[in-house]
């Protein structure tokens, strides 16, 4: 590998402890924090204590967590409470979570090094440090109770929210110690808990955040309603970098509950009293644009520069061996190319954001996966100090990415510095789609060679595309490569002995790109998985057997596909028509397999039937969480399979709402069967995994079907008619 | 001009346009934010309420369309039989992620046991195809669903 994931600040490794626990005596409770070695680029000794306040115990018993990542569905306002129940010997329900304020330096997700919620590494990164916090407030809860009674502190213990000494069966409760146990040495060695005893760990738990979700009474971004607030809604420049050039107002104005238009350098808003007006407003405006440069560009004046791109040299992602050599003396080549499409987010809430501006300060009401980054952002839109700026964060209806960026926090700026009061913003759907930040279009160019027993002994994939993380963490973009881009493209399962993979990065013109549900791998394990089904059809081989063959030394890898293979009854015959195919990926730190069984229909339609998967995500922390989290991106999948594309023609995002960008409905969904592999392994992130396999594994089910291979995404039912 | 509907058994005065969404009375002009928007063109079904217990969208339904006719959102859902059968099976199954369609897809739900107490799937997949989840929470939508029914036989 070329880049180095174990750098602090971006990706970094917590295997060992890096990080410090601190204590402070705050009102009168224990107060723990965490002091982690990133942000400044070095470690943070004990005399720079920063009151993160991780885990806080109140002399009421509270225990309360600042919650440093968000719930947009994912299941982390449960799991993440989990851990720190578990070390502290208390219920779930006596946890109670607080949000994190932005704060960059205390709130820095250990992985990323930036505070945001996402890459599928909450757990990952909480595993370690919130675990060992909440032990060693155990340990000094029960050095307190200890020193209390006056016994030794090892013949005490924890139980259910308290201090016990056996022997004389006294006992304490926890908020009774707090103040004392803030006053106790912080334990420097802190063992954890061994998995065999494990009361919540690995246990269904009932979300936390469940119940508003049945009765309305959750609130999102969208729901904040801050007295006398204004409602928005705008239209951008059609074409990215176009500007307005004229606009009449008169029938908007005319418009009832119609306040005021908002004009700025390349977008109109229409604020009035509710949504109904402003629409109505925003569809009376008489608007001109100018257009600017991308006036002309077409989605497949992207498609062609990338691919031009793949014939040209990248860095180098990774080489094992000489491929080139291999190659040459391979018995059989096998080449293709593949092309993915920009996808829009759909996150289900609108993007939104309110704001209030009040010259010298700022107020922000958003559900964000990224607080730190809207409040600088918005601070800069804002010309203010950070700290005037206030981000107050919500429940997010869907993420995926979408929620990693601050563009709409800074479109409702620059629109509330025009407006007397609180505005919110809200963008249509139709806006949403046209405005989103994409996923990117990646052209990937590879080759194999088999030798004569039909094994790959060469392999050669160059790739072209943009770089999320370049933009958005740069610190992790170095010398042309991230992590992000190529994960799944190299580090494969798979003992390849002569490997070679090149990335090429091509920022496209006219279309910004960002994060999208399983980012690098929703690209590169479509690209591996369908490749190595190819082999397989090359060598004439089984697709299981092919794969399983290369797998000897990753028992991981070959007991989710073996079990896979089992539970789908991979060698029973289906009916003409349908067929089955198998995908195996290494990504987010978690082992997955997934078989999906489809029908082309005669006019060339398909249809998901079955699906099932088989995961090792090391510990698993809530299995009722991982279960839907990998049927979620299962649908997430099969939606981007079937439907997803975003198109670009004149400079204009060519769909708009779900009647041209479509997703998957109920009378359309797969039956999901998720079947956990048992691991005391450290935990592997969840929230995506699901979606990059199933893709291949759809396409490579159709090829099972029909003998026609998929090279291009969204599935093409055209190509697929009998 | 003035409109005066029937909201959850409490008759609400609203002063608006008559071709107002009910969507925008109930989110912006009466703080009910329980009902979502998601589409504004009724194709994803986020917005869903009941009209006379019948499921619509009301980001298409004009206030000066409801007249005398009653209208149930997710608030008042759970005051009904079936809507808090329906409730304790989203709870039961974990259906909701994100959580942001839920209540449209409660209503809906909600909608179809009152006219077909026992559904069948493709029951389910016809009263439940307008409401899009981004989460992909179908297969417990559809249990749960099933769960609620089930529930309803054995009280009787």
């Amino acid at each position: 590998m070329t880049f180095d994931r174990s750098s602090p600040g971006a990706y970094a490794d917590l295997s060992r402890r890096n990080f410090l626990i601190n204590s402070a005596v705050a009102g009168s409770g224990l107060v723990l924090s965490l002091s982690l070695p990133f942000g400044q680029g070095k470690a943070v000794g004990n005399d720079s204590f920063v009151p993160n306040a991780f885990i806080r115990i109140g002399t009421d018993g509270q225990i309360v967590l600042t919650m440093p990542y968000v719930e947009m569905g994912q299941g982390t306002y449960t799991s993440i409470p989990m851990l720190i129940a578990e070390e502290l010997e208390v219920g779930l329900k006596q946890v109670r979570i607080e949000h994190a304020p932005p704060n960059e330096k205390l709130y820095a997700n250990p992985l990323l090094g930036v505070q945001a919620t996402g890459n599928s590494n909450a757990i990952r990164g909480a595993w370690k440090p919130l675990r060992e916090t909440a032990a060693a407030a155990r340990i000094m809860l029960i050095a307190a109770a200890a020193s209390r009674w006056g016994v030794d502190a090892g013949s005490c213990h924890a139980d259910a929210g308290e201090v016990v000494h056996a022997p004389s069966g006294r006992r304490l409760r926890y908020g009774e110690l707090a103040a004392e146990a803030a006053r106790m040495p912080v334990p420097k060695d802190v063992a954890l808990k061994p998995a065999e005893e494990f009361k919540l760990i690995g246990t269904p738990a009932k979300r936390l955040d469940a119940s508003g979700k049945v009765n309305g009474a959750a609130v999102y971004g969208i729901d904040a309603r801050p007295p006398g607030v204004k409602i928005a809604t705008l239209a951008q420049s059609p074409v990215f970098g176009g500007r307005l050039k004229s606009v009449d107002d008169t029938a908007a104005k005319a418009v009832r509950g119609v306040r005021q238009i908002v004009r700025l350098d390349d977008a109109v808003a229409v604020v009035a009293d509710h949504m109904g007006a402003a629409k109505k407003g925003l569809e009376a405006l008489k608007v001109e644009w100018d257009e600017g440069a991308h006036a002309g560009l077409g989605t497949q004046d992207i498609a062609r520069e990338l691919e031009q791109a793949t014939r040209k040299s990248g860095p180098v992602a990774q080489n094992i061996g000489d491929a080139d050599k291999a190659m040459a003396n391979a018995a059989m080549r096998v080449e293709a190319s593949y092309h993915l499409p920009f996808l829009a987010h759909a996150t289900m809430e609108p993007m939104n954001c309110t704001v209030h501006f009040r010259g010298t300060e700022c107020e922000l009401w958003v559900g964000t996966q990224a607080i730190a980054r809207v409040q600088a952002m918005a601070a800069k839109a804002a010309g203010l100090p950070v700290e005037k700026v206030t981000v107050h964060n919500h429940l997010i209806g869907g993420g995926f990415g979408r929620r990693l960026e601050a563009d709409g926090a800074v479109r409702a700026v620059e629109v509330a510095k025009q407006v007397d009061g609180p505005v919110k913003v809200v963008w249509t759907r139709e806006e949403d789609i046209q405005h989103d930040m994409y996923r990117p279009y990646w052209v990937d160019r590879i080759a194999a060679g088999l030798d004569k027993s039909g094994k790959p002994v060469a392999w050669i994939n160059r790739f072209a595309g943009s770089s999320v993380i370049a933009r958005w963490l740069p610190s992790a973009f170095k010398d042309g490569l991230d992590p992000d881009t190529t994960e799944g493209a190299i580090d494969l399962v798979y003992a390849l002995p002569n490997f070679h993979v090149e990335y090429v990065r091509i920022e496209p013109p006219g279309i910004p790109t960002a994060f999208w549900r399983s980012v690098g791998p929703s690209h590169n394990v479509f690209v591996t998985e369908s490749f190595i089904d190819e082999l397989a059809a090359a060598a004439g081989q089984d697709e299981v057997a092919y794969r399983r063959a290369l797998l000897d030394h990753n028992p991981r890898a070959k007991a989710v596909l073996d079990l896979a293979a089992e539970k789908a009854s991979w060698s029973s015959p289906l009916p003409k028509g349908r067929g089955r195919g198998i995908a195996l990926q290494y990504v987010f730190g978690s082992y997955l397999a997934q078989v999906a069984e489809v029908e082309v229909a005669k006019d060339g339609s398909v249809r998901v039937h079955r699906v099932v998967c088989v995961m090792d995500c090391g510990t698993v922390i809530n299995p009722d969480t991982v279960e839907a989290q990998i049927q979620s991106g299962v649908m997430f999948g099969v939606t981007a399979a079937l439907y997803g594309e975003i198109t670009l023609k004149n400079g204009r995002i060519e769909q708009a709402n779900f009647d041209t960008y479509q997703m998957l409905r109920i009378n359309e969904a797969p039956a999901i069967e998720v079947h956990l592999v048992k691991s005391t392994e450290p935990p592997g992130g969840m929230g995506e995994a699901g979606t990059s396999g199933i893709v291949p594994a759809i396409c490579n089910a159709v090829f099972a079907a029909t003998g026609k291979r998929l090279r291009k995404m969204p599935i093409d039912s055209n190509a697929l008619k009998a | 001009m003035g409109f005066t509907i029937d909201i959850n058994g409490t008759p609400r005065s609203v002063d608006v346009d008559g071709d107002t969404p009910l969507l925008w009375v109930l989110r912006d002009v009466l703080g009910m934010t329980g009902t979502k928007f998601g589409c504004g063109m009724a194709l994803c079904g986020a917005c869903t309420v009941q009209l006379d217990g019948s499921a619509i969208r009301s980001c298409i339904t004009t206030i000066d369309s409801v007249g005398n006719s009653r209208i149930t959102t997710i608030e008042a859902i759970g005051a009904t039989a079936i809507g808090a059968k329906i409730q304790k099976a989203w709870l039961d199954h974990e259906v909701a992620q994100c959580g942001y369609c839920q209540s449209g897809q409660i209503m809906s739900a909600s909608a179809l046991l009152r006219d077909k107490p026992h559904p069948t799937d493709s029951d389910i997949d016809d009263a439940m195809s307008g409401n899009i989840c981004r989460c992909g929470t179908y297969v417990r939508i559809r249990e749960a669903i099933k769960l609620a029914a089930q529930s309803q036989t054995k009280e009787g």
